[in-house]
């Protein structure tokens, strides 16, 4: 039986119920979310290189949308170990042109529903996000983009300062930046980024998807043009098709085809306090100090800020980056200088020129790239895997994938968001 | 926080430069095709190991400079002035 | 009620001293010398705290930062701080604190019935249920169970204060091995620093076989402190060792003193450069896991020594101890020998040290080996310990005995404190004789000495979970204490895949509480890696990541804070305006006059007074945040050629030209007014924002690009203040002004530069008009901004001459169809898309950005583009509402970038980027703004003036 369990027992349920049963045989009934074989096939349909969120969602819906299961996840370290795991968790589709409003909306939308879909709690907590502005230009280019996410379908409350304060207790009644207005995404909020990267894997294992850990791609193999299979660790596979999801990795990646892409490696650092009762209720960005913030269920206070100015793959974070950060914390909630940082770290983005990412078949054949997130990608898991499924699966991008293709380079046709409405990924 | 050596000023604090990016950038001449001239513009060879690159030393000299750093540790083997870009390619 | 103050001894403690503290609703006293831990136990107390997810009543484990159990809520009001661990915090008089996560208190708290459904709710327990009806339903609950203290809601009363340093050396701790380098290091007159985080030197010797030890620590202690190149920083932890050997520490100064006392900075953070890096951080004791072995009166071997030694105090009166290893004997050897009653040593090795077995004999202590902690007995605290032996397998069998005992002092081997060592990114190796991971040696800028490098840990023998079948461990013993997960977690976690480190801390969240696993990781993983038949060495650790221990957030900000944040900058002229009763307002960088409203007026009433009376008589705009860019050389006019979109070697000394400046992609980067001063000098005017940004482009492509152009580049922004005089009665006031600058309008045309002298100041006047209207621009040294400023007023009184700030310039230059960067552009924007496709077109040489233009996208016929819009009622168009066609669909055609008030039209104007909108003048269009629509129709930009006559006169 191809792509089956050979050595597990049936997968356990998740819910209240099978917890109660735990309760009285020691909570010994819980079997592995993962389908790791002892020895990878020699052949699969698919080999999805990167075993992060992008990279896992895809191995799902090339499952449940298409009846692929003849795929294999190869991650070099641990399931979720990459960006996925180490990002600020917000997810929101507050997004300018029609083009990202229509792809980050199906996230959005396939995020809604994943903790149902996937029979794992993810822990979406749709607390509202808020871009801030903090003078008049500010504001203006608020009403460009409240105008323009409504009529692309998307949620949007524009209020003025008094309306922020209102419902952000807490905020800096005398900040250096004025807070003179604030757009609301009531839909956007945070999710739990190690439980998204856990509930694909585990449902792409029950449907037979092979996961390996702990291996790293170190090749790829090439005939007649097309890529047939991958060099690793652990040995070569063959397969059909190659989908590289691997973040900051993909220009390495890429090299290994001989391809160089439009993308640059930078570090994006995250910081944490420690946990506090509730006391932010809510995801909070704020251009002038290019700061966001949101506290998590566990009670720390999360913070990003910009990218690192050169690039990188030293997954580490530095002084300066926090000092901003802090600075940044205080101005918006001077009560927040007396908590503590726990910790500091930081991801390798995948940063293309207009921040948009990409979503194609590359010119080799048969590998496709599903990158270029940069500092962005976790609120698009669900659709990055959702479209790459699709273009892997039916030989074709889907419509929404379409303008997030290799071909917009030459053309031109950027999707520039930050520079056309100033927000940010 | 980095430690670069200015071959002007000596060795400064990170924060008083701005990283430019990879060197050399060959720019081509205008009558290249749509896909050599995004080439140029977008792509990279963003390599997991030694960087060249430019910096300039703006609370400072002012000057661009060149740079051999690791992206796997940031440290920096190597600076010194800047050469053109197409003496750079060469040398 | 077990622990006590003993009657002699503390090194640390001053009896004469007693000091006042509240902890909870309780008074206490303490003694000076004491820390809040050890106060506490002094008075008896031994539950501090009720653990994080299960509520389980939590005394003291440990002595140091290390500590996960005793976080209290330090202080209260505008000084509290949550999170603080009460074995760090020295007592002082007055001290408040308060336990966390617990209430009503940590002896009776509401929220314990967790431990009673403990069964039911295992680590990760909430990926897998709280699914149906929706999560969103229980979160709530679920968030207000989570979290340590409270945050303070008052702003920070305190200020930190930041240092920049360089030395020789740094040495971190000065327990014994960081005392003796340091002492090397000074005696050949290097420049030294010693940061300890403790308030004392001597680190963690305790007990009296290390006499000599400690006098030595004492002697070496006293030689630094008199060593002039030596510094000695105490209260000072070291939080990370980052880029190139920086060093990031926390000196708390004011923390220790009693409120009152405190005075300037509470901490302040260190930035530090070493040339030689010597880590004396020393080891962390690791606890037992056995069943029970977080109840209150379990303890850590070396917490109680230290306890002993620096505050006299004793956990209990009846102690067992429990170790693996020799070092941990002392502790007990310690007490005993202080007159308390110890009742047992077990040891899980076969035997101990000769000499300490000898001592243990002449105390009279019952000593078992290969014998274990089976379970510790009792609730709120222990009363009974039993032991079991360890069999073939690493079972554990009980032996049915127990012991009576108030105190059960444990441990588990040492850690050294290899973090910055890791941080820094260097190498870790097992050592199977310590049981723990110690530093190689190798590329870093730093040496690991001492318990920090493995010396002196002994022989320690492997007992990492204790249970009766080693592939079943314990969900009743604890390996993470703050987050509450226990051994069984562990396995729950490996036979759900979870099998990686990182795995077991996320899924888990082992190693994820406020101590960062300092007590707790190792013991995980060397679970995880007994379960999966693998070494430590083979599991690995989890990335060390700053800082080593919080800090507070304060800290990192240091000065910029407030408004020091980013400091506004003025302008010259700043009194002036302020004194016409101008409305100041942040604009970019500057802070500039939006308008000058008169009593009664409001900003509107203003805006359209003073742009109406620039159209009829002069008004007076203070343009000095313009940028000034001085381009000079013998092939400058070349290197302009090659910036600017139009070409400007064709200018002659004396003219000046509107151009705009790309980047590479063929993006508007700039716009405004360059000058020819003579052949090889120009004058690159800037937007008011962007001087530094086109500073540093003209910069880059001349030294990078084309670095053999002779040209030379000065940004002279804030060199010169400009004042733009500017309405049809401009000629008139200055032909009132000392000047020798011919103003006639043959002379001096549209579009000219000049150099001369004001009222006896050196000037650089321009014509050049963003209003429509006649117009100069003066700029003098911005020394005389405040002089020329009055002069013109005065000149300008019998005129009418009205000052005006930005809003009224906006309303002027909407009317006119110019360009406002930023507002009618975006980072989009390419130079066809308003209007300038012809001189793109026109030029056959390269400049920056030109082969971008040519690319399909920027070519796109129906690409957005500059517009009027006028609403068909007459009224104000909102800015950043999209446009519409007429029909149902309702994809957005573009925007509405620039609305005003016309006074010189009586009706609203309105800019617009719309796609194709060239091609469309006359039809009309919907502005929809977030749900509200009104009928615009798309005109030509320029409302007002079109043939621009009056700007000529
Ligand atoms: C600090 C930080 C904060 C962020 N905040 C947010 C946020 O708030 N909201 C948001 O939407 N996004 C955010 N992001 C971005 C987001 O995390 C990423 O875009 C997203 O997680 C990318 O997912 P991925 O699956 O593409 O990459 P990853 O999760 O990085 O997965 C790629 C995987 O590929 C593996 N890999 C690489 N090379 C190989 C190889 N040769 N062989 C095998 N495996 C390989 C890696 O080990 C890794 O596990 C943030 C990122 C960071 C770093
Ligand atoms: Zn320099």
């Amino acid at each position: 039986m191809f792509g089956m369990n050979r050595s597990r027992s049936k997968p356990a349920r998740y819910g209240l119920l099978s917890l109660l049963r735990g309760g009285f045989n020691g909570q010994r009934h819980w079997t592995p979310i993962l389908n790791e074989p002892e020895t990878p096939d020699r052949h699969y349909d698919v080999v999805i290189i990167g075993g992060g969120g992008h990279g896992l969602a895809t191995a799902h819906y090339l499952a449940a949308n298409h009846g692929i299961t003849r795929v294999c996840v190869i991650e070099r370290g641990w399931i979720g170990g990459g960006n996925t795991g180490r990002n600020t968790t917000v997810i929101r589709s507050n997004y300018f042109f029609p083009e990202s409003a229509a792809l980050y909306d199906l996230s959005l939308r396939l995020y809604e529903g994943l903790s149902r879909a996937l029979e794992y709690n993810i822990m979406f907590s749709q607390r509202g996000m808020w871009m801030l502005a903090h003078d008049r230009h500010g504001m203006e280019m608020l009403h460009r983009s409240a105008s323009a996410m409504l009529l692309n379908g998307v949620d949007a409350e524009l209020h003025d300062g008094a309306g922020v304060r209102g419902r952000i207790p807490g905020l800096n009644p005398a900040p250096r930046f004025p807070i003179v207005g604030g757009l609301l995404q009531p839909r956007g909020g945070t999710a739990r980024h190690d439980a998204v990267a856990w509930a694909y894997a585990r449902a792409a294992s029950r449907a037979g998807v092979h996961v390996l850990q702990n291996t790293e791609v170190t090749g790829l193999a090439q005939a007649g043009g097309r890529v047939v299979g991958v060099k690793t660790s652990r040995g070569d596979l063959s397969c059909d098709r190659v989908v590289a999801a691997v973040a900051g990795h993909s220009s390495v990646l890429a090299n290994m085809a001989g391809l160089r892409l439009p993308i640059q490696s930078f570090a994006l650092q995250a910081f944490v306090s420690e946990p506090v009762k509730p006391c932010l209720d809510t995801v909070l960005l704020s251009p002038a100090t290019g700061i966001y913030l949101s506290q998590s269920d566990k009670g720390e206070i999360v913070l990003g800020a910009g990218l690192d100015l050169f690039i990188s793959y030293a997954q580490r974070g530095s002084l300066p980056m926090m000092e901003q950060a802090a600075a940044g914390a205080i101005e918006l909630f001077p009560q927040f200088s007396r908590l503590r940082f726990l910790r500091q770290w930081a991801g390798i983005c995948d940063v293309v020129h207009d921040s948009s990412p990409i979503l194609d078949e590359s010119e080799l054949a048969g590998l496709h790239f599903n990158c270029g997130w940069g500092t962005g990608g976790f609120k698009a898991i669900p659709a990055g895997g959702w479209l790459t499924a699709h273009h892997v699966a039916t030989g074709e991008a889907h419509a929404i994938a379409r303008p997030f293709g290799f071909s917009r380079f030459p053309t031109g046709a950027m999707i520039d968001e930050a520079a056309a409405s100033g927000i940010a990924h | 926080m980095l430690e670069i050596n200015c071959p002007w000023c000596g060795p400064r604090p990170e924060a008083e430069f701005r990283c430019g990016g990879e060197i050399p950038i060959i720019r081509p001449t205008p009558d290249c095709t749509d896909r050599e001239w995004a080439a140029y513009l977008h792509e990279r060879t963003n390599p997991k190991g030694m960087h060249r690159e430019r910096w300039l030393h703006v609370l400072g000299c002012g000057m661009w400079i060149a740079a051999i750093r690791s992206t796997i540790n940031h440290h920096i083997t190597r600076t010194g002035p800047l050469a053109a870009p197409h003496d750079e390619a060469s040398s | 009620m077990t622990s006590l103050r003993l009657d002699a001894g503390g090194s640390m403690i001053d009896r004469a001293r007693p000091l006042q503290f509240r902890w909870g609703r309780t008074r206490l006293a303490g003694l000076a010398g004491d820390t809040l831990a050890s106060a506490l136990m002094a008075n008896g107390e031994s539950v501090f705290a009720r653990s994080f997810k299960y509520h389980r009543p939590r005394g003291l484990l440990a002595a140091g930062l290390e500590e996960p159990n005793a976080i209290v809520q330090w202080q209260e009001g505008r000084l509290t701080s949550p999170n603080l661990k009460a074995t760090t915090l020295e007592l002082h008089d007055g001290l408040i604190a308060a336990p966390v996560n617990a209430w009503p208190s940590p002896q009776f708290d509401l929220l314990a019935a967790n431990g009673w459904i403990k069964r039911f709710i295992p680590a990760a327990f909430y990926y897998k249920t709280f699914i149906w009806p929706h999560w969103h339903l229980f979160e709530p609950a679920i968030r207000r169970a989570a979290g340590l203290g409270l945050a303070p809601v008052h702003p920070d009363p305190d200020s930190y204060a930041q240092h920049v340093d360089q030395v020789d050396c740094l040495v971190v701790g000065a327990g014994l091995a960081g005392l003796q380098e340091a002492a090397s290091l000074a005696r050949q007159g290097k420049k030294v620093i010693l940061a300890e985080s403790d308030p004392w030197p001597g680190g963690a010797i305790f007990g009296p076989a290390h006499d000599t030890e400690r006098a030595q620590a004492n002697r070496l202690a006293a030689e630094l402190s008199a060593c002039p190149n030596v510094r000695v920083l105490l209260r000072t932890t070291v939080l990370a060792l980052q880029d190139d050997g920086l060093v990031t520490m926390l000196e708390r100064l004011t923390d220790h003193l009693p409120v009152a006392q405190r005075q300037g900075p509470r901490h302040r953070l260190w930035k530090l450069r070493a040339r030689d890096l010597v880590l004396a951080t020393g080891a962390h004791e690791r606890p037992l896991v056995f069943d029970g072995n977080d109840r209150p009166g379990v303890m850590l071997a070396s917490a109680a020594g230290q306890l002993l030694e620096r505050q006299a105090v004793s956990p209990g009166r009846r102690l067992v101890l429990a170790a693996n290893n020799d070092r941990a004997w002392d502790a007990a050897l310690a007490l005993a020998m202080a007159g308390l009653g110890v009742a047992g040593i077990m040891d899980a090795r076969t035997a101990a040290d000769p000499a300490r077995v000898a001592v243990a004999t002449v105390l009279g202590i019952r000593m078992e080996f290969e014998t274990v902690p089976w379970r510790a007995r009792g609730s709120r605290h222990i009363t009974a310990v039993e032991t079991a032996r360890i069999i073939a397998g690493g079972a554990a069998r009980p032996t049915g005995t127990a012991i009576a005992c108030d105190t059960l002092l444990m441990s588990g081997g040492y850690s050294p404190v290899v973090h910055l060592h890791g941080q820094a990114g260097g190498q870790l190796v097992w050592h199977d004789g310590v049981q723990a991971f110690l530093p190689v040696p190798g590329a870093l800028p730093c040496r690991m000495v001492g318990a920090a490098a493995g010396d002196g840990l002994g022989h320690v023998r492997p007992v990492w979970h204790i249970s009766a079948d080693p592939r079943r461990p314990s969900a009743k013993a604890f390996v993470d204490f703050q987050n509450d997960v226990t051994a069984a977690d562990v396995a729950l976690a490996r036979s759900e895949s979870f099998r990686a480190v990182e795995h077991l801390k996320r899924y888990t969240t082992l190693g994820m509480a406020t101590d960062q696993g300092k007590t707790s990781n190792i013991n995980g993983l060397a679970i995880m890696g007994g379960l999966a038949g693998l070494s430590p060495d083979t599991v690995g650790t989890t990335r060390f990541r700053p800082p080593y221990e919080p800090a507070p957030i304060g800290a990192f900000a240091g000065h910029r804070v407030g408004q020091l944040l980013r400091p506004v900058r003025r302008l010259p002229a700043h009194a002036a305006h302020a004194s016409l009763g101008a409305r100041f307002e942040e604009y970019g960088l500057w802070e500039r006059p939006s308008c000058y409203p008169k009593a009664g007026e409001t900003e509107a009433d203003a805006v359209f007074r003073e742009a109406a009376a620039v159209r009829a008589g002069v008004g007076l705009f203070d343009a000095s945040p313009l940028g000034k860019i001085e381009v000079k050389g013998p092939d400058a006019a070349n290197f302009l050629d090659r910036i600017y979109v139009g070409r400007v070697s064709t200018l002659r000394p004396g003219g000046c030209r509107y151009g705009l400046i790309l980047n590479e992609h063929g993006i508007i980067l700039d716009d405004g007014i360059v000058a020819r001063i003579a052949d090889d000098h120009f004058l690159v005017g800037t937007t008011s924002s962007n001087a530094r940004i086109v500073h540093q482009h003209l910069e880059e492509w001349l030294q990078c690009e084309w670095p053999q152009l002779l040209v030379a580049i000065a940004d002279v922004t804030q060199q010169w203040a400009v004042m733009n005089v500017a309405g049809p009665n401009a000629r008139r006031l200055l032909e009132g002004l000392a000047c020798d600058i011919d103003l006639d309008g043959a002379a001096f045309a549209h579009l000219g530069h000049r150099e001369g002298h004001v009222e006896g100041v050196p000037c650089r006047m321009q014509r050049v008009s963003y209003t429509g209207e006649l117009s100069f621009e003066l700029a003098v040294p911005s020394r005389f901004a405040l002089a020329l400023h009055a002069r013109l007023l005065a000149c300008g009184a019998d005129l009418g001459i009205v000052p005006f700030g930005i809003e009224a310039m906006m309303v002027l230059r909407t009317e006119k169809g110019f360009l406002h960067l930023g507002s009618d552009t975006d980072g989009t924007t390419f130079p066809d898309d308003v209007g300038f496709g012809a001189p793109v077109r026109l030029r056959k040489d390269d400049f920056i950005g030109r082969r971008s233009c040519l690319m399909p996208e920027a070519m796109r016929p129906d690409r957005r583009q500059l517009v009027g819009l006028q609403s068909v009622d007459g009224t104000l168009l909102p800015i950043g509402g999209h446009v519409l066609g007429k029909g149902q669909d309702r994809q957005s055609q573009g925007w509405v970038t620039s609305s005003v008030n016309s006074p010189a039209l009586g009706r609203a104007v309105a800019l617009a980027m719309v796609c194709a909108g060239r091609s469309r003048h006359g039809e009309e269009v919907v502005v929809w703004n977030r749900g509200g629509t009104q009928r615009a129709r798309i005109v030509s930009p320029v409302a007002f003036d079109p043939k621009g006559e009056r700007m000529h006169g």
